[in-house]
């Protein structure tokens, strides 16, 4: 194979949801490997948000294989440590923000991880700082908007120091200041990552490979090609598959 | 809705480690809800001026604080004189006022205030979460923190969420009134409320797991260890052990 470490990797993995007959993930295969700058963008309801949660374990699949950091995972408790070295950003952030406070919310994960207090709270706030929404430590986590809500979960993820990001759809209500600052924080970290995003020049921006999905499966950049045009064209801007 | 208006502050109480605070408001409430008489009950009143003036809080929002609770005695003072037997005080043809009614109504009047300004003056005074690790350290059962600590945070996304649905009903041409058709709809919000609050539950869960979280709860409020703590203790023991005494004597 290539020299590059794999971290993730996933074999022949079948998902359906509880009493549902349709398979959201049918024989899916995936590999992320160190360094990779991955893209998703697919329809709505395509499996994408599921299988994020599959590699976090939150979903169980019905058959496969889930490998990460070369290791193969089963059962709950083989996932507990690995899920502090990926963060998860949620599709809603209401979902990942549980703490009063916005300080408690983003020294969560760090005191979980047997930080004292002291540097629980710095983390915080460097953290904060750095996606620059200091000022907001003490105030009340669901008085916030959508937008400052979706930061700071990503700083929540982020203040873990993850080895792998997985990111469900960071820029949904994003105004285009914060996008850009969101860009720019992504191109200036130095960890592995998978964006998932309706947003094409935003996943242009930050990635190197844009794979989609498809009945349960993943469609690699050779299959795929999406791209946007310079001359004029019936789907306009939105990005397409050529078939 | 819910604020933590109180939380902060530099008061010698908010400096008080959460547990001792707990145990202290406990003794004390006990105390003065089952003392029986009058003076005595004025007594435990005074402690707990004393430790909301300790605390040094914004007396405008203490008073706003404890305002819901003169309704219920509103309502106490309007049924008890007329409905309780014993000796009566005034009579106004049919209508009897009784005089044990009256001073139980005082009673109950001024060990509700009581109570109320101990819990801001102690329990309120620190944020949730450190009030959930002082619970914790008292041993009361994880559970039961976690449902505190989550409902807490909950509720305004539940009551948003209902107001979202009612919102979406309304769009749509919704008006309540009585018949089958809105008594239906509001069975639909109500079963709709149940299971996207179930699922959230789920979804939360899941975010809890993904940042690590073992079960154990820590909160990032600092309380130094120091003598205080047990000094407040010893000192508030000994203030409701002597007024129970002096109850006893007294009868
Ligand atoms: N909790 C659930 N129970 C049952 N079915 C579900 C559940 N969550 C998702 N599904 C179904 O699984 C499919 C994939 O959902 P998923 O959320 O993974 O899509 P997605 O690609 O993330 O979509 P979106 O772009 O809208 O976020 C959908 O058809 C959906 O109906
Ligand atoms: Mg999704």
């Amino acid at each position: 194979m290539n020299n590059k470490k794999n971290i993730i990797r996933l074999k022949n993995i079948t998902f359906s949801y509880p009493g549902s007959d349709i398979c959201t993930l049918d024989t899916l295969d995936l590999e992320i490997n160190k360094g990779d700058r991955l893209g998703m963008m697919a329809p709505n309801g395509s499996g994408k948000t599921t299988l994020l949660h599959t590699i976090m374990g939150l979903c169980k699949p019905d058959s496969g294989v889930i490998e990460i950091f070369g290791k193969r995972l089963k059962q709950e408790k083989d996932f507990t440590p690995i899920r502090s070295k990926i963060g998860l950003l949620f599709q809603d952030s209401d979902d990942q923000l549980f703490c009063p406070t916005v300080l408690e919310d983003v020294a969560f994960g760090p005191l979980n991880l047997g930080f004292s207090q002291q540097d629980a709270i710095d983390i915080a706030k460097t953290t904060l700082e750095k996606l620059g929404i200091q000022g907001v430590e003490k105030n009340v986590t669901h008085r916030m908007s959508g937008g400052q809500k979706r930061l700071i979960a990503l700083a929540a993820v982020l203040a873990m120091e993850p080895e792998v990001l997985l990111l469900d759809e960071p820029t949904a209500g994003l105004d285009n200041r914060v996008r850009e600052k969101l860009i720019n924080i992504l191109n200036g970290l130095d960890i592995t990552y998978l964006v998932i995003s309706h947003d094409f020049d935003f996943i242009k921006a930050v990635t190197d490979k844009i794979y989609s999905m498809e009945s349960g499966k993943i469609l690699t950049d050779e299959k795929i090609h999406i791209h946007r045009h310079e001359h004029i064209h019936k789907h306009g801007k939105r990005p397409h598959v050529h078939k | 809705m819910i604020e933590e208006k109180f939380a902060s502050g530099q008061s010698f109480i908010h400096k008080l480690d959460p547990k001792t605070r707990i145990v202290a408001v406990i003794i004390l409430s006990f105390a003065a809800a089952l003392c029986d008489i009058f003076f005595v009950a004025v007594l435990y009143f005074i402690i707990s001026t004393v430790l909301i003036v300790m605390a040094r809080l914004n007396r405008k929002d203490v008073i706003e604080r404890i305002k819901p609770v003169f309704w219920f005695l509103l309502m106490i003072w309007i049924l008890i004189p007329i409905t309780f037997d014993g000796q009566i005080l005034y009579q106004f043809s049919w209508l009897k006022i009784s005089g044990t009614g009256v001073i139980l109504c005082c009673k109950i009047t001024i060990k509700s205030i009581t109570i109320l300004l101990l819990f801001t003056s102690l329990v309120a005074t620190m944020s949730i979460a450190s009030l959930g690790n002082g619970l914790h350290k008292l041993y009361v059962p994880d559970k039961l923190i976690f449902l505190l600590l989550m409902s807490y945070r909950y509720i305004a996304v539940i009551e948003d969420e209902y107001k979202k649905l009612l919102r979406a009903a309304k769009f749509r041409g919704f008006r309540p009134k009585t018949n089958l058709h809105s008594y239906k709809t509001f069975a639909y919000l109500a079963g709709m409320l149940f299971v996207r609050a179930s699922f959230r539950a789920q979804r939360v869960h899941q975010a809890m797991l993904c940042r690590g979280f073992n079960q154990k709860f820590h909160s990032l409020d600092i309380y130094q260890a120091n003598r205080f703590n047990f000094i407040f203790l010893i000192g508030i023991s000994a203030a409701g052990l002597s007024l129970v005494i002096l109850e006893k004597i007294w009868i």
